[in-house]
């Protein structure tokens, strides 16, 4: 089972261009909010129809603008979790979830399935609740039943966990995790956090203003990023727009400082970055030993925030974000000179 | 006293309010889907005998619906059926002009309607009659109950057009309000004062019967709130 979308729209204000394809397992869209990700999980689940392109989904065709093929959301066997989950407020759970099955099922096997999936996703004795009555965990467990009620081909889940408070998210991943390795067919799952991407997913597509760029392994994604997008994404703080230099070192022009990279420089090498974690104090100069003045130190719970200025200023990009285990870095005083050391593996090349 | 006036009222305006009832929900589940400038157009066309008099409204059904004109000569030619002066011509006059109520309470509902539902149902391979009677009819209960209600009572009201399509006549197009009419012209202020009771008593009733129906949905509303964990 897999799934193939190229597909482009023109939505006035910007032009979406996606593709990507995807064999089982579950696949990332990640992006900032407004960037045409929970448009594209409409397209797919043929609400909202594309100007042109195709999408496949295990061999069948659901749309195909050159062939003029373009099947009925009904027909396309998607299961769509949306973003408040839609349940039909006026229905009792049990109505909900069975409104998800098939004509073709008799009503013993509809009740059989009706206690199977109520048992799997916790609502035993709540089937004659509706949906006001239940917990925001509660309503987001009827809704994949209903959705898995239908045996749909593909799950698409639009932001599963914005609607919830950070207590019940983590609970409720850990349940996704578990719906989605036990369901075996491809997902597609559309967020602008890059932690849910990270744990849940097993490819990545970075879309960024409507386009998408190449997939990637999750890893791939997070350790090496390539573009300034995905760097931007995968919660790396430091960036940096760069410039190549003949002796195959890169000046990084914000921070004001020539680095060594450990890795080939690609031809199209526009910005550098450094996840804040992999930023350590140094203790004598030396290559890639950036000489700094600490600008604000915060205390970050179980760690510390160093904001450095570097010799290209101390401002906006300009500035460095450290971050220390423990406590390490509160011995350090407000204004006063250090230098930070920079491994050159991990000096992430990027392009725009 | 001779009840045939409230028959005929209650039975006209009934009628007219289960024609108003789907024409009314019809056009404002399409209307709300066209595009802006014809939905205006449209929208004028269908509210204006909400605010024209009913006269007039009552004038232009009897240039079409006359036994000299286009529509009343061919019912009366191919059907022997005569439109103006009988019971069911005034059907027509309060359908008209109670339909405005419907429409727009109905639309109104209609467009606050969340249609992500709709596109959940689709998705959950569900038929877009069912989705249509099963989701968005039930989510909007409360605006298509409100406009039946007006509608019903506005039919029930009916005088202007009616009088003039249908006329006056004792134990055939008599209504209560153009009964009432009549007595008070004729003098006969006793039997007048009785009907104008009658149909303060049905208008009492309809009110209150919406309240009610509110109460009991706010009442339900605010269960489910505190139910909620």
């Amino acid at each position: 089972m897999s799934l193939l979308v190229d597909i482009r729209k023109d939505l006035g204000s910007f032009h979406l261009e996606v593709s990507f394809e995807t064999e089982e397992g579950v696949l990332g869209l990640l992006g900032a909010s407004g960037c045409g990700k929970s448009m594209t999980l409409r397209c797919i689940a043929g609400i909202v129809r594309p100007d042109a392109g195709r999408i496949v989904l295990g061999g069948r065709t659901l749309f195909d603008s050159a062939r003029h093929i373009n099947l009925p959301p009904q027909e396309r066997r998607v299961g769509f979790l949306f973003q408040n989950y839609a349940l039909f407020p006026h229905m009792t759970v049990a109505q909900n979830i069975c409104s998800g099955m098939g004509r073709a099922l008799d009503k013993a096997q509809r009740q059989e399935r009706l206690a199977q999936l109520l048992e799997r996703f916790y609502l035993s004795g709540l089937e004659r609740r509706r949906p006001g009555q239940l917990s925001g965990g509660q309503q987001q467990r009827v809704a994949l039943a209903r959705i898995l009620a239908g045996e749909p081909e593909i799950l698409l889940l639009d932001e599963p966990f914005s609607a919830l408070d950070n207590y019940l998210r983590w609970q409720l991943e850990l349940e996704m995790l578990e719906v989605l390795e036990h369901f075996g067919k491809p997902a597609v799952l559309v967020s602008h956090n890059q932690g849910e991407v990270y744990r849940l997913c097993q490819q990545v597509c970075v879309l960024d203003q409507g386009r998408s760029q190449p997939e990637a392994e999750v890893h791939t994604l997070f350790q090496t990023p390539t573009t300034v997008a995905a760097c931007l994404l995968s919660g790396c703080k430091n960036l940096s727009r760069a410039r190549a230099l003949p002796d195959g070192r890169v000046e990084a022009l914000d921070w004001g400082v020539t680095l060594s990279a450990a890795r080939p420089l690609p031809s199209a090498l526009t910005h550098v970055g450094v996840r804040a974690h992999q930023l350590r104090p140094a203790g004598e100069d030396g290559e890639n030993v950036i000489p700094c003045r600490v600008e604000r130190v915060v205390d970050n719970r179980f760690s510390t925030i160093v904001m450095l200025s570097t010799p290209g200023g101390g401002r906006d990009r300009a500035l460095l974000r450290m971050e220390l285990e423990g406590e390490g870095g509160c011995a350090l005083s407000r204004g006063a000179p250090t230098s930070v050391y920079l491994d050159p593996a991990d000096l992430l090349l990027l392009t725009s | 006293m001779d009840w045939y006036p409230l028959y005929n009222s209650l039975r006209i305006a009934a009628i007219s309010t289960v024609i108003i009832f789907f024409l009314g929900i019809l056009a404002a589940y399409y209307v709300a889907k066209l595009p802006r400038l014809a939905k205006g157009a449209l929208d004028v066309v269908l509210t204006l005998p909400l605010v024209l008099p009913p006269t007039v409204v009552g004038y232009f059904l009897l240039r079409l619906l006359g036994p000299r004109r286009v529509l009343g000569a061919w019912f009366l030619n191919v059907f022997d059926l005569k439109l103006t002066m009988v019971w069911y011509a005034a059907v027509f006059a309060s359908a008209v002009v109670a339909f405005p109520l419907m429409y727009r309470t109905a639309r109104g509902a209609f467009e606050s309607f969340d249609e992500t539902l709709a596109d959940a149902g689709r998705t959950l391979g569900r038929s877009n009659t069912w989705i249509f009677w099963r989701v968005r009819m039930p989510c909007c209960r409360q605006g298509i109950l409100a406009g039946t209600v007006l509608a019903f009572a506005r039919a029930l009201g009916e005088y202007g057009a009616t009088a003039m399509i249908a006329g006056y006549t004792p134990g055939r197009t008599a209504t209560i309000s153009t009964t009432v009419y009549q007595l008070w012209r004729t003098g006969d202020d006793a039997t007048a004062m009785k009907w104008v009771l009658v149909n303060l008593a049905i208008s009492a009733v309809v009110l209150t019967a919406v309240n009610l129906m509110e109460r009991r949905d706010r009442q339900d509303r605010a269960r489910r709130k505190e139910a909620a964990p």
